[in-house]
């Protein structure tokens, strides 16, 4: 009976299931297509899941799938009734369930990857839901924004912020954005890019290959690790 | 009625001192079990027009709790009294009670009664029956897969892996809710009373966002609901027991008793349904026929037409 | 629709009345073994394997419990129809008026029930229940049209109950409430429809193996569905303003359900119990 109870979080990997990544961060700001930038980088090495929260119907995963990054069986989308935040903090049962959907029918999987509805800056995933996860912002919101903080920016295990290519044309001061993050973030890394110029977002995809890579390493050794209230 | 149901079978029930807070749990909005994507149709009413405002948002609630909640709330209360009977037997004496009441045919199953599941899945097909809308069952389905999964982590018994494994497709939701009520101390009132009030909070939350109501008018929808409330989880209490008291004090549902209890079923050999004779309705389980049916045309329309709505919030 | 002249309510005493309808089969035909009528229930055949349903009197009425059994045989065909919609009216004597059908279908036997609409005139308290019990491989039409009062009339009460079978599982189980100020004019229930109709169609020909992942799709059209049901069968339902625009309706729902019958190619005459040319011709 206990067996079973683990088996909730357990997906089919006995040796731990995969890693599971938040993608968060204002509305517009990148999320898909990081997403997308993502599978089209890790997809030939890793076994990937995609699961998409958009706030009306399922545009960001047809997106994806259009996009042809990844098979779109792999693609799961989560409805989340006018509150995109809830879904990934307050009540993640919906995108457990998806997640863990994906396990099930692909498993084992690598990584799978929850992008939330675009929501404000307060919005950070449960770790009940993501392991890791990853704040996107963009330059176009003005350099004022890393300063202002909140949650997604300050606790984030990364911060992305994109669409430098637009700086010169909002008049975002790039240095500044990486002074006042690094201020706020207590050591934790900011990357920034430009997707529209690197479709493979090479610097975060590293960042996450890494991650993938400790993550299997240390659930090779230690079972115990494989829940995610013991990731931190 | 209450008192009732608690007795008999059900001992002890009413004794667990955790019923009523387990039962705001169980109901709070809060319960992270999926239930805040759903809007009940709700949001094709507003998205069609038949819900603008706080008038027809009222006779949309109280038209939901006479028909869906309470069919919920019939099928919480009997998913409770099954997990209460069987939580402490998981190979006990229900399967045996289940030939009971029925003929030895292939589709109940009957005398598979040491398989614990068997009582579980029979019971979900009386909520298919009851859900002719397949939106509707999809999104009953989904919702009582989240709530067991977090059910089980909340309180989890053998019953829920049980009944898990019985339906892994996915129970529906008010069987899960009726289960998960017996695990968390409830009785099969109070499983009834969550079933009924979820079964009106889910779309009224989505009108407040959909339409930007006011939340305390809405809310005072909701408590001039009460008494409705009141009587739909008596009601479904009731109807488990109409099968034991012909015409009994059941308010609602309770139409099966003149018509299905006096002529029709002496007369002729009927291999279903309420059972006619006392012997048979001493069976647990040979009220679940009998269990209210009330069906609301127009909320299958809505649901199956939130379906093929590509610009939609919820989920249901 | 015919609709019986509007006679003063109850002016006879409430009637129990039990009519009965067996098939069987009787060289590789239908055969009618009984056709009792017990007035008000008059009982006609008008055809092979045809039974006319012929009200003789007003009502039902306040008070009347009449019952209709219809046992249809392993591999017999039957068609029951009404000459005219029914009206059900207040009584002198106390209670309610009660309808009950009792209805088995054996073994590779077809059952196609489509009587006229039932017309709840203003005061009336009635009931009606149906048991359709069907076997394993026994088909099924079933229609059921309820009208909320006569022409500008509020209506009286009506309760519903309608409980089919295959081979003691559960197919479908629905209850409908008419004239209670709970669901009266909810948009979640009627809606503004004046009118009420469904048909289950069910038999092997929709036993699809319900696929693990998710439900069939539904058809939907204005104020009306075809629904697959989670067992072998469909269900069409529709809500209209009138006779005519439900019965509209109504067919129309009903001619979608061959699309959700399991190779239905090779089923096709099976797929939907024949139709006779009407008597009483609906719109
Ligand atoms: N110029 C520029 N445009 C970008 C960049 N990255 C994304 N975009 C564009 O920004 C728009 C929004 O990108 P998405 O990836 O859909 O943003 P999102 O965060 O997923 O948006 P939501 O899910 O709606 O919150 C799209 O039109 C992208 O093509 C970038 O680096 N530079
Ligand atoms: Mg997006």
């Amino acid at each position: 009976m206990g067996a079973q109870h683990d088996d909730l979080h357990d997906a089919a990997d006995p040796h731990g299931r995969a890693l599971r990544l938040g993608i968060g961060g204002p509305v517009g700001s990148g999320k898909t297509a990081l997403v997308a930038a993502l599978c089209r980088s890790l997809g030939p090495s890793m076994r990937l899941g995609v699961v998409t929260n958009d706030i009306y119907t399922t545009e960001d995963a047809e997106f994806l799938r259009r996009a042809g990054v990844l098979d779109p069986e792999r693609i799961l989308a989560v409805q989340t009734g006018c509150c995109p935040h809830t879904a990934i903090r307050d009540d993640i049962a919906a995108n457990l369930d998806a997640v863990e959907t994906l396990e099930e029918r692909f498993g084992p999987l690598d990584l799978v990857i929850v992008e939330s509805g675009g929501d404000n800056l307060t919005a950070t995933f449960s770790r009940g839901l993501a392991d890791r996860q990853i704040f996107v912002l963009d330059v176009s919101g003005g350099d004022k924004v890393p300063r202002k903080g909140g949650p997604g920016v300050t606790m984030a295990d990364l911060l992305v912020v994109n669409k430098t290519d637009l700086a010169p044309l909002v008049g975002a001061d790039l240095t500044v954005m990486s002074r006042d993050a690094a201020a706020v973030r207590d050591g934790r890394p900011v990357l920034f890019t430009s997707l529209r110029e690197d479709r493979s977002a090479h610097s975060v995809a590293e960042w996450v290959t890494s991650l993938v890579n400790t993550w299997k390493h240390a659930n090779a050794h230690d079972h115990e690790r494989t829940t995610p209230t013991t990731a931190a | 009625m209450r008192q009732d149901i608690g007795d008999g079978r059900g001992d002890g029930m009413r004794d667990k001192p955790t019923g009523d807070a387990a039962l705001l749990l169980l109901a709070d909005s809060r319960l992270p079990a999926g239930g805040h994507a759903h809007s009940g149709g709700a949001e094709e009413a507003v998205r069609l027009g038949t819900i603008t405002g706080p008038e027809d948002l009222a006779r949309f609630l109280r038209g939901r709790l006479a028909t869906a909640g309470l069919v919920t709330a019939a099928l919480a209360a009997a998913a409770c009294e099954l997990a209460t009977a069987t939580a402490d037997h998981p190979a006990g004496p229900y399967g045996q009670a289940d030939g009971d009441g029925n003929p030895p045919d292939a589709g109940t199953g009957a005398g598979t009664g040491a398989d614990p599941a068997h009582p579980w899945r029979r019971l979900d097909a009386e909520a298919d029956a009851r859900t002719a809308s397949p939106a509707q069952r999809e999104a009953s389905r989904v919702q009582g897969r989240l709530l067991l999964r977090t059910a089980r982590r909340i309180w989890p018994s053998t019953v829920l892996d049980t009944l898990a494994r019985a339906v892994p497709e996915g129970a529906h939701h008010p069987i899960a809710l009726g289960a998960a009520a017996a695990s968390a101390g409830c009785d099969p009132y109070q499983a009834a009373m969550a079933a009924a009030y979820i079964s009106v909070t889910g779309p009224a939350t989505a009108a407040v966002r959909l339409l930007g109501l006011d939340p305390v008018t809405v809310h005072r929808l909701l408590a001039d609901l009460a008494p409705a409330l009141n009587d739909a989880a008596h009601a479904a209490c009731a109807s488990l027991i109409d099968d034991v008291v012909p015409n009994g004090p059941a308010q609602n549902g309770a139409i099966q008793n003149g018509a299905t209890h006096d002529g029709i079923a002496q007369n002729s050999a009927i291999q279903n349904g309420a059972p006619a004779n006392g012997a048979a309705a001493k069976a647990r389980g040979s009220g679940w026929p009998a269990l209210p049916g009330h069906t609301a045309p127009a909320l299958d329309l809505l649901a199956e037409g939130h379906l093929n709505n590509p610009m939609k919030l919820f989920v249901s | 629709m015919t609709t019986p002249p509007s006679s003063p309510a109850a002016s006879r005493a409430s009637v129990t009345a039990r009519a009965v309808i067996t098939t069987e089969a009787a060289g590789g035909r239908t055969r009618l073994e009984t056709l009792r009528s017990d007035p008000p229930l008059t009982l006609r055949q008008t055809g092979p394997g045809l039974v006319h349903l012929v009200s003789t009197g007003a009502g039902p009425l306040g008070g009347d419990r009449l019952e209709l059994v219809i046992d249809v045989g392993p591999g017999t065909d039957l068609e029951v129809r009404s000459v005219a919609s029914t009206l059900v009216l207040p009584g002198s004597s106390p209670g309610d008026s009660v309808m009950m059908v009792d209805a088995r279908v054996g073994a590779g036997a077809s059952l196609r029930f489509s009587p006229e609409p039932t017309v709840l005139a203003a005061g009336c308290s009635h009931r009606m229940a149906v048991r359709l019990s069907l076997a394993e491989d026994a088909t099924v039409l079933w229609r059921e049209e309820i009208v909320f009062g006569r022409h500008g009339e509020r209506p009286g009460r009506c309760r519903t109950r309608f409980d089919a079978t295959v081979a003691g599982w559960p197919l479908l189980r629905q209850e409908l409430l008419i004239g209670d100020p709970a669901v009266d004019a909810s948009p979640a229930v009627y809606g503004d429809a004046r009118c009420v109709g469904s048909t289950l169609i069910a038999g092997p020909a929709w036993d699809a193996e319900r696929d693990q992942k998710g439900e069939r799709r539904a058809t939907i059209g204005d104020g009306w569905a075809t629904l697959p049901l989670a067992g072998p069968g469909v269900l069409a339902s529709a809500l209209a303003q009138d006779t005519v625009e439900l019965r509209a309706r109504l067919e129309r729902a009903e001619s979608m359900a061959d699309v959700y019958a399991t190779s239905w190619q090779e089923k096709t005459e099976l797929a939907v119990p024949q139709r006779t040319p009407a008597v009483d011709a609906g719109p």
